[in-house]
């Protein structure tokens, strides 16, 4: 498979997650775990373009695939407009559900950089977050959808 | 400090951000070590039993398997958990409810360590766990706290009595308010068992150097130089041989980093084997063995004069405090009698808590321990009371608040049954500030005539409530700010991060203090043990009043040795260097920036003692709908107003608000830990245990004020990590009464679940034919 661009090949015994396989194996130790039973959302990657959880997938099913973690997302330099929205807004508090979140926002904003608050409010309603309420996460998601459009146009 | 520096107040961009939104935050399952060995814990199936033989041998044969450790190899003497409280001294008979670091003859709850297995990997460590055999005969279990009062079956068999704690509040002769009223409400009221539900899970990873003697556990939060003094004395080690790091933490609410039975057995099996041992909980453990909250049953009368007067509250609150006393588990029997008369001038009260052990899982201290219960008590008797009289709820309020001319107002004393006593005062306020600007923004006249409406099918209801929350706890912290070798700062404190923003609010607050800009600050460096002489942590919203505090004072230090320093290079005193921008100048045009201070080693350190609290307080206002043919409750709009004397981020404060209430409203619709009949926790996972969703609570609005700081601290800022979360139960509740008007629906029980209003529904349909 291929992770954040990356070709990487691994021997795993069939019952490591994608999840462990990612946190310590390659050590990319950006994307969290907090439930394992595919609820929480904090360990969702994205798996050819779409949001998965990565607890709920075996490593050996993603032979072939291209994964992007949120460190995929991120450069040392400047922050993606996705995350400098989250930043302004407020949108982070512990930092534990953001992966999850900054991923799922990203694959819903690359295939619907016009989503409303509904549509934004739906397809993070997988990702639990504890501390924020929720308000400026939707807020920073919200405001990153013209930064998706140009990229789409 | 200096007018172009004023980053408090400012709502700076936090710090944390540039890593936790890149995924390089660490937490303590992101960290290994060389030679890393994995722990996994054998927890109790059974909710009371006698533990009649454990057999471990296949486990320990397993490959892979390193060790498996059960009571009998922990040593001649079980250590157990203490209890921490301020107030009281910890008698010999409340020692006896406290938790052995693992099961020891007998188990009181589903979940409860039995052995723990140490292996190669954590999925060897789990596998193991299926072969060890323990044989356990049942007890009856005592779970829901009327069948522990019974006391027909004891979970303490030295004991008389189930009843672990009582703790009263007085003030003025409550019998005698209730012989001059002339009106009495008694109610009962019930706050279901539900808690924190931090996202990361908890972990820990030990070395142990032997040569050296000296322990190190990452993991550490809230409290670590509490955890250490308390492993240190378990583990037969003096203190400065123990060191607590805090990782990033994904959370704490109260529930994390208390001291757990795994806080003991981690660094036990590390000692042990000599390799570094990590534990990571998974959530079902989290579910049974992370501390549990809120569980209890009050019954509390109100007196009034016809004017409406509040002259007194009496009444007894019934606390399921789970199988044993954790460290904070008179936290919440303590607030619930301290806090019940809110920001009101009730002159006559005698409120007692009764905290009962059961067979279920201990509770401890989550998000305003106490004050949502009791909360949700008071503001739900002041609507009851204001109907019975014919009195608009807003005006019974009025009538009722704390003046200003009467701060500081002292609220009442605390007794118990462990020896000791306390006072405790309000420290500031106009809590008529915060009620109006509340009534005003919410629209609350305009929206006056939708009151009880049926419109769509749906009923329209207000509510309203008032609060106040305690801030500042602990007594004391330390800091100590530093020029580094570059000429930055760095800011060393002994609180702790649980994920509030912690590194930018002090950030912000040194670099004023210091009159320096932000980005000469290397760093903000807080909670682990190695930092500070003796810190203290981060609970009771007190960590930017106590550890802000602290830091103006080291600042201040710091400021003296740089004129000390200079003064004497320039041959002045040191009254006369000025210190602006990072530089200190002298007279006759002389000056040293900090960078030339560099090497000097120049440091200012303090600690701020404090053993006042703060009172942050305000309002909250919702509309509700209610569907009657399902029961849910939807949310038009809930608007939370309070004053916090003094803001240091306004963007931090906020999420802290926005966050608190939402995570209030999962408490008062959503959440709930279910036993059954057998003491069997019906609610492990997350798929069961519902908490607050994206799409959930849209309508959310805050507003933060800074019109009375707290006289108590220099900063003169008020605690305010926990107030949105207070008053969500009994905003909820009072809107949805208003709404079901018609139907004279009283909910008086949480959590207002579909399935909860609709048989109030129901059952009001039944009585009113």
């Amino acid at each position: 498979m291929t992770v954040n661009g990356k070709a990487v090949d691994a021997s795993v015994e069939p019952r490591t997650t994608l999840a462990d396989y990612l946190r310590h194996q390659l050590r990319l130790t950006g994307t969290h775990v907090g439930c394992e039973h595919g609820v929480c959302g904090a360990c969702t990657v994205i798996v050819d373009a779409a949001a998965v959880r990565s607890c709920l997938m075996l490593a050996v099913q993603a032979e072939g695939a291209s994964v992007v973690t949120v460190e995929g997302l991120s450069s040392d330099q400047a922050l993606s407009p996705l995350q400098t929205a989250f930043r302004k807004h407020g949108a982070v508090q512990c930092g534990f559900c953001t992966p999850g979140i900054v991923t799922t926002a990203h694959a819903l904003l690359t295939a619907e950089p016009d989503a409303d608050a509904d549509r934004v409010r739906e397809v993070l309603s997988g990702n639990i977050c504890r501390c924020t309420g929720y308000v400026p996460i939707v807020e920073a998601v919200l405001e990153a959808r013209a930064a998706y459009r140009v990229r789409r146009s | 400090m200096s007018a172009r520096n004023s980053y408090v107040g400012s709502p700076v961009d936090r710090i944390e951000d540039l890593r936790f939104l890149r995924g390089r935050g660490e937490y303590v399952d992101d960290i290994t070590r060389d030679g890393l060995l994995h722990m996994a814990v054998l927890r109790s199936s059974v909710a009371h039993g006698r533990i009649k033989a454990i057999d471990t041998a296949a486990a320990k044969a397993r490959p892979g398997v390193h060790a498996v450790f059960i009571a009998a190899d922990i040593g001649p003497v079980m250590p157990k958990i203490p209890l921490r409280t301020f107030h009281f001294k910890v008698t010999p008979e409340t020692e006896r409810y406290l938790q052995p670091v693992i099961a020891l003859g007998k188990v009181r709850y589903v979940g409860e360590p039995i052995a723990i297995v140490i292996a190669d990997s954590a999925a060897l460590a789990e596998d193991a766990l299926e072969d060890i055999a323990v044989d356990i005969e049942p007890l009856p279990p005592r779970a829901e706290t009327p069948a522990a009062q019974r006391d027909d079956v004891l979970l303490f068999e030295d004991t008389p009595t189930n009843l672990a704690a009582t703790v009263t509040c007085l003030r003025g002769d409550a019998d005698r308010g209730f012989r001059e009223a002339e009106y009495t409400r008694r109610e009962k009221f019930s706050i279901q068992r539900h808690t924190a539900i931090t996202m990361e899970l908890r972990g820990l990873l030990t070395e142990w150097d032997a040569a050296q003697g000296k322990m190190t556990v990452s993991g550490a939060a809230k409290l670590p130089f509490f955890s250490r003094r308390v492993l240190a004395k378990m583990m037969g080690l003096a203190e400065e041989s123990v060191v607590m790091i805090e990782n990033d933490v994904g959370g704490g609410f109260g529930v994390r980093g208390e001291f757990y039975p795994e806080d003991f057995l981690v660094p036990f099996a590390a000692r042990q084997l000599g390799r570094p041992v990590k534990w990571i909980e998974d959530r079902r453990e989290h579910m049974l063995a992370t501390n549990h909250a809120r569980e209890v049953e009050c019954e509390v009368e109100i007196a009034c004069r016809r004017d409406g007067k509040i002259l007194a509250l009496r009444g007894f609150a019934y606390v399921n405090a789970g199988a044993y006393l954790r460290p904070s588990g008179l936290g919440a029997p303590h607030n619930v009698t301290q806090m019940m008369a809110g920001p009101y001038n009730i002159p006559h009260l005698n409120l007692v808590s009764k905290t009962y052990v059961t067979n279920k899982s201990p509770a401890g201290t989550y998000r305003a321990p106490g004050r949502f219960e009791s909360n949700f008590v008071c503001e739900r008797l002041v609507d009851l009371a204001a109907q019975d009289l014919g009195i608009d709820p807003v005006e019974m309020r009025r009538r009722n608040l704390v003046l200003e001319s009467e701060m500081p107002y002292e609220i009442g004393q605390f007794t118990s049954d462990t020896p000791g006593s306390h006072k405790e005062c309000y420290d500031s306020g106009d809590y008529s500030i915060t009620l109006d600007l509340c009534l005003k923004e919410f629209g609350w006249a305009e929206k006056q005539h939708i009151q009880g409406k049926l419109i769509d099918g749906r009923y329209h209801g207000l509510g309203i409530a008032c609060f106040i929350e305690g801030g500042a706890g602990g007594f004391k912290e330390d800091a100590r700010v530093v020029i580094e070798p570059d000429g930055s700062v760095s800011v060393f404190v002994g609180c702790s991060a649980l994920g509030q923003g912690l590194e930018t609010a002090f950030a912000q607050i040194a670099a004023d203090a210091l009159e320096i800009p932000m980005t000469a600050i290397k760093g903000v460096y807080h909670g682990s043990t190695t930092l500070v002489r003796e810190g203290v942590g981060s609970w009771h919203s007190r960590a930017t009043v106590m550890g802000g505090s602290a830091i103006i004072l080291a600042a201040t230090n710091l400021k003296d040795a740089i004129r000390k320093h200079v003064a004497e290079r320039f041959g002045c005193t040191a009254t006369e260097i000025e210190i602006s921008d990072g530089i200190a100048k002298a007279p006759g045009g002389r000056s040293v920036t900090f960078s030339e201070l560099a090497g000097q080693r120049l440091a200012g350190e303090a600690t701020f003692h404090n053993h006042l609290h703060t009172y942050t307080y305000g309002t909250h206002c919702a509309h509700v709908t209610v569907d009657p043919k399902t029961g849910h409750v939807g949310i038009v709009d809930y608007l939370a107003v309070q004053d916090v004397g003094r803001i240091i981020n306004p963007k931090t404060l906020r999420g802290q608000s926005i966050g608190s209430m939402v995570q209030g409203l999962g408490g008062t619709f959503l959440e709930h830990l279910v036993y059954d009949e057998h003491g069997q926790l019906l609610t492990g996972s997350l798929a069961d245990y519902l908490m607050p969703t994206a799409s959930d609570y849209p309508n959310i609005r805050s507003i933060e004020l800074e019109m009375k700081p707290s006289p108590v601290n220099p900063l003169g800022a008020k605690g305010a990590g926990e107030s949105g979360i207070i008053s969500a139960p009994s905003v909820m509740a009072n809107a949805v009464a208003a709404a079901l008007s018609s139907l004279k629906v009283q909910p008086n029980e949480l959590p207002l679940s579909p399935q909860r209003v609709w048989g109030l529904i129901q059952a009001a349909r039944q009585k009113n034919q």
